[in-house]
């Protein structure tokens, strides 16, 4: 065979190549928008309430806090890992800030270390997986426990009540601007940075690497530990923020108020297009498979379906993700394989 | 060569458990050189590239950059000091693209930081010029071919401007255009002062590109002189140390019924219509290079992986496609290329380990046998003269070659009728590797058929009967024992035969 015969038409053959990929990876934020599309037409035509004001409002305000953790949730996946403390950071700070903010702090102090509690959490869990090699799956359920037993010891059965707490932060969870709730625009600025961030600079490109190939990411000189440790810190940090945006939101909280989240987080991540094997995904799937899954909750509402159903079709919509996910990735294979082989 | 060498080794030895990899291994590397590594397979070669590109650290010994010691504490620290590695296995980020891949770990950036994606693509163009390949840049790497990542991989060392370029078998899935053009991209690079260090299985190569020559065996230093004046079986003999025939010793036998026959067997884009047969008493070589498919083919008539044409017969019988199982239960056995990942459950004892494929026949009842197990163990492993302290042993604690032992012990005992054995004596040591030879030859003189899938030349030129060699995933040739040299392999190997 001679090297003509080997490699024919190869620029062709690339760009070829490259089109179908690039298909593949719109295919999928696509699919979810049309499906966003059908889900909230065929809503809306059985029952017209689903689009007033209040529901939109109510959709967009659910959806902020899911999406922001969504983000914060991608960039650990992304680099192969899991963080499943999520849910318990959340109760934990929401409870403690409530509890600061009763006992007479300021907003802005209460506000900053309630993120300073969401990073120290994720710091911990980071420290754990990067340089305790410890499993992420087993670290992150351990801290899970541990977070959600802190927040018990310090709620000690307790409550906090809206009534107690700053009208300034409960306006944040309510209040909007020009129209648009003050939650999701949070939630929006901080993922178009973290999704730019991830894009356009050199470290942003290193977690993918990392959760692309691990060890070829070693061998080509990237800091691994210290990358797996910031998605870690930033998960826990957008955590802890997400913990004073359910605060501001609900104002009445008891002890662990969000646990359980951190499945519908990690539900929201895959479905959303983010591989769960990492090194493939985006922040904007995590965050579309997130108003996704909250579209859904809230049409099943709207449309009087017992609400017992909604956590299995949740479920039933993971699966089918993960097997769309499969099957493409395995016709793509195929297909490159057949176009590098045989021209 | 005048002044300090750029980069130089000084009576490095390192060990991984009980294997003494490399011994007191001295290397001088001076710029404007261009340096062969020579040596078989589990000389101690790699272990010197990762030493050199910073993954390993030596146990003793020193390092000397410009004359000055250095410690690499990884990766980074190599690169820093301008050592690049072109590994022998691509190490690329499949879903990342080509130009990502290339310039991971030092991105062209803008002046605000951010990646500069235009200057990566034309960087990544202007490197494809000089190699002459034209891929394109923005391609995923997933899905390229074993050559095309190649090509990435030295796109990637020779972008960094490296002082020091370390070449592990670069040309072992290039077509020979390609290889050419690496040479002479190679060429330029030491006449600018660049220290290359080249490790190749083609002594052709290393004639024809190298001044100086560096000789291991079984990790020590045997030689360090230069190519002119050397022939080739002066080099070989430096690299065996003894005769080819000692060290091989495959008994005559007279092949009988077919036992394994394969027609036809085809796996879209892996393999394409091979067809071949191996005979009782027969050791078949399964040759060629690394990616040409030879491990897939094994592992499909296996039933590890599906097929979608062709039939697989043993003993005149078809096998259904992917099923393990009833492969096994028609007489095969499969010793893996892995034997850490796929051979071997390293958590559990030798004895666990070697019961694992009998598992039915060891049944006491319900439960399974303790005694049993045991007495096929000790039996397997005197057999197999395996050096253990207890049968209880984790399998963790043993030696590469022993290791290889028990797998084989493992398989002998289902009494195959067909052995495959994918790379049996890779990364085990010399004396091993040849009780391996010797235990594979009395299986063929005791009727068993045996087809060995071996990288290690000398290896398929000392045991087989007839080898077999593919190239991008097509049987390209068959040739009988007599015929069978170095050459005539390679040529059919790298798919430059007619």
């Amino acid at each position: 065979m001679t090297a003509t015969a080997a490699r024919p038409e190869p620029a062709a053959r690339g760009r070829g190549a490259r089109t179908l990929v690039d298909l593949v990876f719109r295919a999928r934020e696509l699919s979810l928008v049309i499906a966003l599309a059908a889900l909230v037409g065929g809503t809306a035509a059985a029952n017209p309430t689903f689009l007033s004001g209040q529901g939109v409002e109510d959709i967009l305000l659910n959806t902020a806090i899911l999406a922001l953790l969504a983000v914060g949730q991608s960039m650990v996946v992304v680099t192969r890992n899991l963080d499943l403390s999520v849910g318990s950071v959340v109760g934990l700070v929401a409870f403690t800030l409530g509890d600061l903010l009763t006992s007479g702090w300021g907003l802005v102090p209460g506000v900053v270390a309630g993120v300073a509690l969401g990073a120290a959490c994720g710091l911990l869990n980071g420290l754990l997986v990067s340089f305790g090699r410890v499993p992420a799956l087993v670290v992150t359920l351990g801290t899970l426990y541990v977070f959600q037993g802190v927040c018990h010891f310090v709620a000690a059965g307790r409550q906090i009540n809206a009534a107690d707490l700053p009208p300034a932060l409960l306006s944040l969870g309510n209040g909007a601007v020009l129209g648009v709730p003050y939650l999701p625009l949070i939630t929006v600025v901080i993922m178009l940075v973290i999704g730019y961030y991830l894009r356009a600079y050199p470290s942003g490109r290193e977690f993918y690497a990392i959760g692309s190939s691990p060890e070829a990411a070693r061998l080509a000189g990237v800091p691994v530990r210290r990358r797996v440790l910031a998605g870690y810190l930033v998960s826990g940090c957008l955590a802890g923020l997400a913990g004073v945006l359910w605060l501001a939101r609900f104002g009445t909280v008891v002890a662990d108020s969000a646990g359980g989240w951190e499945l519908l987080v990690i539900s929201a991540v895959v479905v959303g297009g983010v591989a769960i094997t990492g090194g493939v995904g985006s922040v904007y799937g995590a965050a579309l498979g997130a108003l996704l899954l909250t579209v859904i909750g809230s049409a099943l509402v709207v449309l009087r379906v017992n609400p017992f159903w909604q956590q299995a079709i949740t479920g039933a919509l993971l699966l089918l993700a993960i097997s769309v996910d499969r099957v493409l990735a395995l016709r793509v294979a195929r297909l490159l394989r057949r176009r590098s082989r045989h021209g | 060569m005048s002044g300090p060498p750029t980069l130089a080794l000084v009576n490095v030895s390192k060990s991984f458990g009980a294997v003494r990899a490399l011994r007191e291994v001295s290397l001088e590397l001076f710029a404007g050189e261009a340096h062969a590594l020579a040596g078989e397979n589990g000389a101690g070669k790699s272990t010197l590239v990762k030493i050199l590109a910073g993954v390993h650290r030596p146990d003793s010994g020193q390092m000397l950059l410009d004359g000055e010691p250095v410690v690499f504490h990884g990766p980074v620290d190599a690169q820093r000091a301008g050592v690049a590695v072109i590994y022998q296995e691509p190490t690329l980020f499949p879903d990342l693209s080509v130009a990502e891949n290339i310039f991971m770990g030092r991105q062209p950036r803008t002046t605000l930081g951010r990646i500069d994606r235009r200057a990566r693509r034309a960087l990544a163009a202007e490197l494809f010029t000089r190699l002459g390949v034209t891929l394109d840049p923005e391609q995923p790497a997933r899905g390229l071919s074993i050559a095309d990542q190649q090509l990435v991989e030295i796109a990637k060392a020779i972008s960094t401007d490296a002082r020091v370029l370390v070449m592990d078998e670069p040309t072992a899935a290039l077509s020979g255009n390609e290889a050419a053009r690496l040479f002479s991209v190679v060429e330029t690079l030491r006449e600018q002062g660049c220290a290359v260090l080249f490790i190749s299985h083609r002594l052709d190569e290393i004639f024809s590109l190298c001044g100086r020559v560096t000789t291991l065996r079984d990790g020590g230093l045997v030689a360090v002189e230069p190519v002119a004046g050397l022939t080739h079986d002066e080099l070989i003999r430096r690299m065996v140390g003894r005769e080819l025939g000692a060290l091989y010793p495959k008994q005559e036998t007279t092949a009988g019924q077919v036992a394994l026959r394969v027609e036809r067997l085809t796996r879209e884009g892996v393999f394409t219509d091979v067809s071949f047969e191996v005979r009782r008493g027969e050791i078949v070589a399964l040759a060629g290079l690394v990616g040409a498919g030879r491990s897939e083919v094994a592992r499909a008539i296996f039933g590890v992986d599906r097929w979608d044409a062709g039939t697989v017969q043993v003993d005149g019988r078809p096998l259904p496609a992917a099923s393990p199982s009833a492969a096994m239960a028609a007489g095969l056995a499969l010793v893996p290329e892995d034997r850490r990942q796929q051979g071997l459950v390293m958590a559990l004892s030798i004895e666990r380990n070697i019961g694992l494929t009998g598992l039915r026949s060891l049944r006491r009842g319900l439960t399974i046998s303790r005694a049993a197990e045991r007495d096929r163990a000790r039996d397997w492993a005197l057999r197999l003269r395996l050096k253990f302290a207890a049968l209880s042993d984790g399998v963790g604690v043993l030696s590469g070659g022993n290791q290889q032992k028990v797998v084989l012990a493992k398989w002998l005992a289902t009494r195959p009728s067909v052995l495959v054995v994918d790379e049996p004596t890779r990364g085990i040591d010399v004396g091993t590797k040849a009780e391996v030879h010797r235990l594979l030859s009395e299986l063929a003189g005791q009727g068993i058929a045996v087809l060995m899938i071996s990288s290690d030349l000398p290896e398929v030129l000392g045991m087989a009967d007839r080898v077999l060699v593919m190239h991008e995933g097509r049987l390209t040739a068959e040739i009988p024992r007599a015929e069978a040299t170095e050459e005539s392999v390679m040529t059919a190997a790298t798919g430059r035969a007619a």
